[in-house]
């Protein structure tokens, strides 16, 4: 299902990525030294919840219970591989 | 600054580059401050430094960067930190490391810094504090590992010109011995005291070529290491950067005496009055003064750039770069080889390429003693205010 991350695992935001939102450009953002992301509402919603403490599978069950409607797992997993391709978030240390 | 997703709104100053004073204890000869720094002594005070912070970011600056000289010099550095902390700045330090100390690196963590970017002048103690001035590099070294010891992502950037352009291998080997995330290798940009020494500097066309190869090689070899940035040189290019990403597109720099710049080479521009952040807001100054739309958009455009089909993706490249170069701010960069002024880059890069005549002109140090004697000329009988 996902290259990088299986149901209990459990992913949290790189050290070197902050993650805010910013009233200016009207979304949440990741930044980085001299950088920024731009993010989506899709994106941000599962990388608020990418806090280091739920698993991927309480993640995607947190984001059912907002979204109802949506069948949403697929999505999920490949936007942490996306996520964690571009070293925006890794997994827990241990 | 990268974002992904197209904007269609007016633009915002995202990035504020906070040049807090042009002292130096390092004396590189390719600076790209302005020459006549010996004149900028009447600094911004803390608190006003403060009231630009606040002001930048209500217009939605979020990258700040607190540059110089060399930052460490202000005393109130770790104020400043925490005052942009608490605005909700990404906070970045650009420095060389000289005045710093472990206290200072965890100062600094304590008012909520985010980043360091720790420059080095070669990869070799010796080339190092030859380009520098100082002996810095083993401190350096030392500030480089402290950095990661502290938690920071570090960026390490190196300036690249013929003196230390063969040495990119040992620079990226050297790199990741520390640990680093990211590796600016940047190239030197002619401005400042960078053009003033532009015949030492410019490296040969084989060099560039080697160069880049060698960074390519390292990209993939450390492919979700560490990630390398390699600015090609453009003077070796037919086509302009999109310098500034535009002009008052996303850049606001602000000198140490308040002046308010597009970029921060722009105070060489000619016909320009520099807003000063003691007289204007910085919602004026960005939104309504002459200097920031004197370039922006396209309306300024004169042939070739007028009607070119690339304009929106390198606005007709520097306007410092077509000033110092053609004599006239408006016209096409002339690094671009539709330029009728481009065959004046192809023959200094030629003339880089040509190794015995070169070299005889001593490299020109950057510090005060020097500016002073080069730009006394420039200086008004009265004083800049």
């Amino acid at each position: 299902m996902s290259n990088h991350f299986k149901a209990a695992d459990i992913p949290q935001i790189s050290a070197t990525f902050r993650f805010q939102w910013e009233e200016a450009q009207g979304c949440h953002v990741l930044l980085y030294p001299e950088g920024m992301v731009k993010l989506n509402p899709a994106a941000s919603e599962i990388l608020k919840r990418c806090d280091g403490i739920n698993s991927v599978d309480l993640i995607i069950k947190d984001l059912k219970s907002a979204y109802p409607d949506a069948d949403l797992d697929s999505d999920v997993y490949h936007f942490l591989d996306t996520a964690y391709d571009n070293q925006w978030i890794r997994h827990k240390s241990a | 600054m990268t974002t992904n997703g197209s904007d269609t709104s007016p633009p915002k100053p995202l990035w504020l580059l906070a040049e807090l004073t042009y002292k130096c204890p390092l004396q590189c000869p390719y600076c790209s401050n302005p020459m006549d720094i010996a004149r900028y002594t009447d600094e911004l005070s803390t608190e006003e430094w403060i009231r630009v912070f606040k002001e930048a970011r209500a217009l939605g600056a979020v990258q700040l960067g607190f540059s110089g000289g060399e930052a460490l010099v202000r005393k109130d550095l770790e104020i400043l930190i925490a005052e942009a902390h608490k605005l909700g700045y990404y906070t970045n330090l650009l420095t060389s490391g000289v005045g710093m100390d472990e206290a200072r690196i965890r100062a600094f963590k304590q008012a909520g810094l985010d980043h360091i970017q720790v420059s080095f002048q070669a990869s070799s103690e010796e080339l190092n504090n030859y380009i520098a001035g100082n002996n810095s590099f083993e401190h350096k070294l030392e500030m480089a590992r402290l950095v990661k010891k502290y938690d920071y992502p570090m960026v390490l950037c190196f300036v690249l010109h013929r003196h230390n352009e063969d040495q990119v291998e040992q620079i990226l080997e050297m790199s990741h011995a520390l640990e680093a995330d990211y590796v600016e290798l940047a190239t030197t940009q002619y401005y400042g005291w960078a053009l003033h020494n532009r015949e030492q500097l410019i490296p040969s066309q084989a060099q560039v070529e080697a160069a880049e190869a060698v960074a390519h090689r390292y990209q993939e070899k450390y492919k979700g290491k560490m990630r390398i940035f390699y600015v090609v040189p453009d003077y070796h290019e037919a086509r302009p950067k999109a310098c500034m990403n535009g002009w008052g597109a996303v850049f606001l720099t602000i000198a140490p005496d308040g002046t308010a710049l597009p970029c921060h080479a722009a105070s060489e521009l000619p016909g320009l009055t520099f807003p000063n952040v003691r007289d204007h807001s910085i919602e004026w100054i960005w939104n309504d003064s002459n200097d920031f739309n004197k370039f922006r958009g396209f309306g300024w455009m004169k042939e070739p750039c007028r009607d070119c089909s690339e304009k929106e993706k390198d606005f007709g490249g520097c306007r410092c770069q077509a000033y110092l170069l053609t004599g006239d701010a408006t016209n096409a960069d002339p690094v671009c080889s539709k330029s009728p002024h481009h065959e004046q880059m192809v023959k200094l890069v030629n003339q880089a390429n040509m190794e015995p005549k070169r070299d005889t002109a001593p490299l020109v140090f950057r510090n005060m003693r020097n500016s002073k004697k080069l730009t006394a000329h420039k200086w008004p009988t009265t004083s800049k205010a």
